[in-house]
C-alpha cells in the first residue's frame, strides 16, 4: 500500500527535484510566520523594561523572571486568571448540560420546526457580541447579577450553547441508531440509557465540545469586560492596567499575555486530532 | 440516518430554548424597544418613532463603517481561503509532524483576542517590535498609528495570522477524508497535479470549505477586540469597523436610540447573510448525499 | 421589566410576530408541510417562506424609510403584502 504522501509526490510529476521537499519548505515558512509574533511576546516577557526600551535584542540578554513573579504574587493580577477560569468552567458546564439532550433530539428525531430551530441557533453563533453588549449590561444590572461570574457565564452561553449543540449533534449522528433501539428493548429507561451507554460512546465528542466552549469563553473579551467591574474582572481586562502614568509596563504586559496562552496550549494537545471536526461543527 | 418523527423531542430541546431565549430573545426585544425611543438616562424614555432609523440611514457614519467592514471581510477572505487551502495541501498527512503542525497551527486560535491585539500592537512598533523595527531598518516608512494604509496592513496581517489556520485545519480535514483509491486512479490516468486538485480534492473539500468561509465571513464581520486593541479604530476613523463604531456609540456615548437602530440593521444584514450561507450549505449536503 | 422600556407599538409588533409564529405552528400541525422547489431553485416549506417574507419585509421597510421617507411608511407595508403574496405563490 502506497501512503498518501508518496502518491501525491508522484502525481506532482517533478522527479527532477530530488526530495528538496517543497512541502516542508512551505510548512516551515508558515509555522515560522505563526510563531514569530508569539516568540516576540515571550522574548519581551523575559526582559527587563530597561532592556526592552533601550536596546533591540533578539533574545533576552539579561534573563529575568521578575515579570512573572510580579503577576503570580499580586492578588489583583492573579485573581484575574481565577475569575476568568471560574466563569469559563461555569459556562462550559452549563453549555454542555443543556446542549447534550438537545443535540440528541436533533440527531435522532424529526419534530415540528426542527430545521428552523437549528437555523435560529446558528444565528446566535453569528450574532455580533457588540449588539448584545448594551442590553446584556441592562439585563444583568436589573436582575442584580452585574459583576458576578454567573452573569458572564450565562452571557457566553449565547454563542457557546449553539456551538456545543452542533458539535455534539455531529458526533451523535455517527452513533448507529440500532444501539438506542437495542437498549430500549433491553429495558433501559431513557435516562439510564443516556448516562450509562450513550455518553461513553460519544465521550470524545463531549471532550471536543467542552474544549470549544472553554476556548471561546476564554478568548472573548467584549462581553466579559462589559459585565464586570471588580469582583469578576477577567484577566484580559486586568491587562489594561499595565498602561500607567509612567508609560506602559511592557514586560509585565507581555508576561500576562504569555500566561493567557498557557492553558490553551495545554489542552490543545489532547484534542489536536478533533480540532478540525469541532470547527466544522461536527460535519467532517 | 433515518430519523423518526417524535414531537416529544421538544422536551429535550426545551432547556436550550429557555436559556437562549433568556440570553438572546430578551436582549433583542430590548434593542427593538430602545430603537424607537429617546433616552436622557435614568431610564426615562420618550417616543421617537422611526427617527433613529432615518437618521442612521442618512448618516455617512454607518455607511462608511459598513464599507470599511465589507472591504475588510473581502480582503481577509481573499487571502485566508486560498492560503489556507494551500497550507492544507502541503501539510504532512500522518505521523509526528502532522500532529506537530496541528498543535502549532491551533495555537493562535486559543489566544484571547485582546492578547492577539497586544501581540501585534507590540510586534508592529517601530521602537520595540520585530516587524516594525525590521521594516524601519529596511528603509520602509511604516507607522500604523499615523498612516491609515499601514494600519490596514497591520490589522489584515493580524487577522491572516490569527485565522488562516482555521481554514487550513478544515481543508485538511476534508482532504483526509479522500480515500487513497482516488489518488491511485488519478495516477493511472496520469492526471496533472492541477487536475487532481480541481476534480478530486476541491469537490471533496467543498463542504468544509463552505463552513470555513461562513465562519470567517461572520467572525470578521463582527470583529471588535483585535483591531480595537491595535489601532483603536484610528488613525482618524480609518479602521473603525462596524462593531467598533457600535460599541463606541452604545457604551462610549450611551446613545441608546441610535445604537439600537444601528444594532437592528447590523443584525438584519447578518441574518440575511447567515440564511443564504445556511441554505447553500444544506443544499450542498443534500447533493453530496 | 422597567429597564426593557416597553412601548405600545413595539409590544403590538412582537405580539403580531408571535401570533404569526403560533398560526404557522398550528397550520403545520393540522396540514403537514411539504417542501417544494420554487423560483429560487431551493427547497422551501411554509415556515421557510414565512421567514423569507419577514426578513424581506424588514429590508423593504428600511429601504422605503431611507429612500422615500417616514411620512408614507404605511405604503411600505402595502409593498410588503405584495411581496408576501409573491413569496408564498412562487418561492
Amino acid at each position: 500500500m502506497v501512503d498518501a504522501t508518496s502518491t501525491a509526490a508522484v502525481t506532482t510529476r517533478r522527479p527532477s527535484l530530488p526530495r528538496v521537499n517543497s512541502r516542508a519548505v512551505v510548512m516551515t515558512l508558515y509555522l515560522v510566520f505563526l510563531m514569530l509574533p508569539i516568540y516576540w511576546l515571550l522574548n519581551m516577557s523575559l526582559k527587563t523594561n530597561a532592556e526592552i526600551q533601550s536596546s533591540f535584542t533578539l533574545w533576552p540578554e539579561a534573563l529575568t523572571f521578575q515579570n512573572y513573579i510580579t503577576i503570580l504574587t499580586d492578588p489583583s493580577w492573579y485573581m484575574g486568571y481565577v475569575n476568568t477560569l471560574i466563569y469559563v468552567v461555569l459556562n462550559t458546564a452549563i453549555s454542555l448540560a443543556v446542549a447534550l439532550p438537545a443535540a440528541y433530539a436533533f440527531s435522532r428525531y424529526h419534530f415540528l420546526g426542527d430545521k428552523h430551530l437549528f437555523f435560529w441557533l446558528l444565528t446566535n453563533r453569528m450574532a455580533p457580541p457588540a449588539v448584545f453588549a448594551l442590553p446584556f449590561f441592562q439585563l444583568y444590572s436589573s436582575v442584580g447579577l452585574f459583576d458576578t461570574h454567573i452573569a458572564v457565564a450565562l452571557a457566553h452561553c449565547l454563542f457557546n450553547v449553539p456551538l456545543a449543540v452542533w458539535i455534539l449533534e455531529g458526533f451523535m449522528r455517527g452513533v448507529p441508531k440500532e444501539i438506542d433501539e437495542t437498549a430500549y428493548i433491553d429495558g433501559y429507561s431513557f435516562g439510564a440509557f443516556f448516562v450509562k451507554i450513550f455518553t461513553p460512546l460519544i465521550a470524545s465528542g463531549i471532550g471536543v465540545a467542552a474544549f470549544f466552549c472553554f476556548m471561546f469563553s476564554w478568548v472573548e473579551l467584549l462581553l466579559s469586560r462589559t459585565l464586570t467591574t471588580v469582583d469578576a474582572k477577567p484577566i484580559a481586562a486586568t491587562m489594561t492596567r499595565t498602561v500607567g502614568a509612567a508609560g506602559v509596563d511592557w514586560g509585565v504586559l507581555a508576561a500576562a499575555g504569555i500566561l493567557t496562552i498557557v492553558p490553551g496550549a495545554l489542552v490543545i494537545y489532547f484534542v489536536r486530532n478533533y480540532i478540525a471536526k469541532g470547527f466544522a461543527l461536527g460535519r467532517v | 440516518m433515518n430519523k423518526t418523527v417524535n414531537q416529544k423531542a421538544w422536551f429535550l430541546v426545551l432547556p436550550v430554548l429557555i436559556l437562549v431565549a433568556f440570553s438572546a430573545v430578551i436582549p433583542l426585544m430590548t434593542v427593538v424597544n430602545y430603537s424607537v425611543q429617546d433616552s436622557f438616562g435614568n431610564n426615562q424614555f420618550f417616543w421617537a418613532g422611526l427617527e433613529w432609523f432615518e437618521q442612521m440611514l442618512h448618516d455617512d457614519r454607518m455607511w462608511n463603517a459598513l464599507q470599511r467592514q465589507l472591504m475588510f471581510s473581502g480582503i481577509i477572505l481573499a487571502i485566508e481561503v486560498p492560503l489556507g487551502v494551500y497550507v492544507a495541501l502541503n501539510m504532512p498527512k500522518s505521523g509526528f509532524w502532522a500532529s506537530f503542525c496541528l498543535v502549532v497551527m491551533s495555537l493562535p486560535l486559543l489566544i484571547p483576542w485582546n492578547v492577539v491585539g497586544t501581540i501585534w500592537q507590540v510586534f508592529g512598533r517601530v521602537d520595540i517590535g520585530l516587524l516594525g523595527y525590521t521594516l524601519d531598518k529596511l528603509g520602509i516608512d511604516y507607522n500604523y498609528t499615523q498612516d491609515s494604509f499601514d494600519a490596514w496592513v497591520t490589522i489584515i496581517a493580524m487577522d491572516v495570522w490569527h485565522w488562516t489556520s482555521l481554514v487550513a485545519l478544515l481543508a485538511y480535514a476534508g482532504l483526509k477524508s479522500i480515500p487513497d483509491a482516488y489518488y491511485q486512479a488519478a495516477k493511472i490516468d496520469q492526471a496533472s497535479r492541477w487536475a487532481v486538485f480541481r476534480y478530486i480534492e476541491l469537490p471533496k473539500m467543498m463542504g468544509v470549505l463552505m463552513i470555513a468561509i461562513l465562519l470567517r465571513f461572520m467572525d470578521s464581520f463582527m470583529i471588535y477586540t483585535e483591531p480595537f486593541v491595535v489601532t483603536g479604530g484610528g488613525p482618524g476613523n480609518a479602521t473603525t469597523l462596524l462593531s467598533i463604531d457600535l460599541v463606541k456609540m452604545a457604551l462610549g456615548q450611551f446613545d441608546l436610540g441610535p445604537a439600537a437602530a444601528f444594532s437592528i440593521m447590523y443584525f438584519l444584514v447578518i441574518l440575511a447573510i447567515s440564511w443564504v450561507f445556511y441554505t447553500v450549505m444544506t443544499n450542498l449536503d443534500k447533493k453530496g448525499g | 421589566m422597567d429597564w426593557m422600556a416597553w412601548t405600545q407599538p413595539t409590544a403590538i409588533f412582537f405580539i403580531v410576530i408571535a401570533a404569526l409564529l403560533i398560526t404557522f405552528t398550528v397550520l403545520a400541525l393540522k396540514f403537514p408541510e411539504t417542501p417544494r422547489i420554487g423560483v429560487l431553485r431551493i427547497e422551501t416549506t411554509r415556515g421557510d417562506r414565512l421567514f423569507i417574507t419577514l426578513l424581506g419585509s424588514a429590508f423593504i421597510n428600511l429601504a422605503w424609510l431611507g429612500l422615500v421617507g417616514p411620512d408614507t411608511q404605511p405604503w411600505a407595508m402595502a409593498v410588503c403584502l405584495v411581496y408576501a403574496a409573491a413569496v408564498f405563490r412562487w418561492v
